[in-house]
């Protein structure tokens, strides 16, 4: 696994966010195995305790599960999956109407431009 | 949290010349913390006083609760600037150097950690290149037991391949219930192993905090952080 970070941004966050992106397009499957702090901080080149944070932060999300002395497995609650899909699909919305708006356009007027867009590339 | 080291209002003068003034801090256990100054700034001088390499002007130093003196040396292994081997050695001899020198030398490491560094037992250091004479003075320092190792500038004067080969054995032979703090003033390549950074500006403490703290508050690197703190020096 590669990640580019972004040294501005906090380094768990963008594991975290790399870790979310995995399990919701399904190259994490519910139950796989993920790997152990140690394996991930050698492979991304960081720190441990960063790892542990992201790890941490995931078991509050009920993400990932803890089962003792076995590793950390992805959760086998679709449900929890589905509910990080939708929360990051409206990440991706709220930036693309943040552009929009900056550029000028209303509600309606974006309305009109996604149908459009949606419209060409089904005919092509 | 165990407190592992503590700097306690430590002034070092040279003749009128204030190194350090007033410098007081404390590091946990278990972390990696990046001691980031320009040059000239003191970092040098108080890493030497936490080992016990000087003496501070005024002020108290100690690590584990144990003043710095005799008795701290088994607890902090220190790597200098300039390196701990002397030109007629091989890699092998510094080995044994280092494990004459300290009891608390893990020679089963040092050698598994001089395979991780691609060095042999029997290269000359006077033939080692910059980057592989900082690899084995790394794994003579890791190798031993200690609380707290000291590194200065480990990475200064080594070109990137080789310096991500430095920190790659920094992440993969630390022990996690010691501390490493680490001077450097190249902070891109080495900000993300860091749990902690401490600033030093001629010779005052301008800033300590938690690293992933930092980004998440001003939305910055290190790197930028460090730009503008040292942006009139």
């Amino acid at each position: 696994m590669t990640i580019e970070f972004d040294n501005n941004q906090p380094i768990y966050l963008q594991i975290m966010n790399y870790m979310k992106g995995e399990i919701v397009t399904g190259k994490l499957k519910p139950g796989d195995k993920i790997p152990s702090v140690r394996e991930l901080a050698a492979e991304l080149q960081i720190n441990p305790n960063t790892v542990q944070r992201t790890f941490q932060e995931l078991e509050r999300e009920e993400i990932v599960e803890t089962r003792r002395g076995m590793g950390r497995y992805v959760t086998g609650n679709e449900q929890t999956i589905l509910t990080i899909k939708k929360e990051m699909a409206q990440d991706v919305l709220e930036r693309f109407f943040r552009g929009m708006q900056e550029l000028g356009f209303q509600s309606e007027e974006i309305l009109t431009a996604v149908a459009e867009n949606i419209a060409s590339r089904t005919k092509s | 949290m165990d407190r592992i080291l503590q700097v306690e209002n430590v002034t070092k003068k040279y003749g009128s010349k204030h190194a350090l003034n007033g410098v007081s801090l404390e590091l946990g256990a278990g972390k990696i913390v990046g001691l980031l100054g320009s040059n000239g700034s003191g970092k040098t001088t108080l890493m030497k006083l936490i080992a016990g390499l000087a003496q501070p002007t005024s002020g108290k130093i100690s690590v584990l609760g144990v003043p710095v003196g005799e008795a701290s040396k088994s607890l902090v292994s220190f790597m200098p600037d300039c390196p701990l081997t002397e030109s007629w050695m091989k890699v092998g001899d510094a080995l044994k150097f280092q494990q004459d020198f300290y009891p608390d030398f893990d020679l089963g490491k040092a050698k598994n950690m001089l395979e991780f560094m691609k060095l042999r037992e029997s290269d000359k250091v006077s033939t080692l290149s910059k980057g592989m004479s900082e690899r084995l003075q790394l794994t003579m320092v890791l190798s031993r037991r200690a609380s707290l190792y000291i590194l200065d500038e480990p990475i200064g004067g080594v070109d990137p391949v080789a310096r991500t080969k430095i920190l790659n054995a920094l992440m993969e032979f630390y022990e996690e219930d010691s501390t490493i703090l680490l001077s450097t003033h190249l902070v891109t390549d080495i900000e993300r192993i860091f749990d902690e950074v401490i600033f030093i500006k001629e010779g005052e403490l301008v800033l300590h905090s938690e690293v992933e703290d930092l980004r998440l508050q001003r939305g910055k690197s290190i790197d930028e952080l460090f730009r503008e703190v040292y942006a009139e020096c």
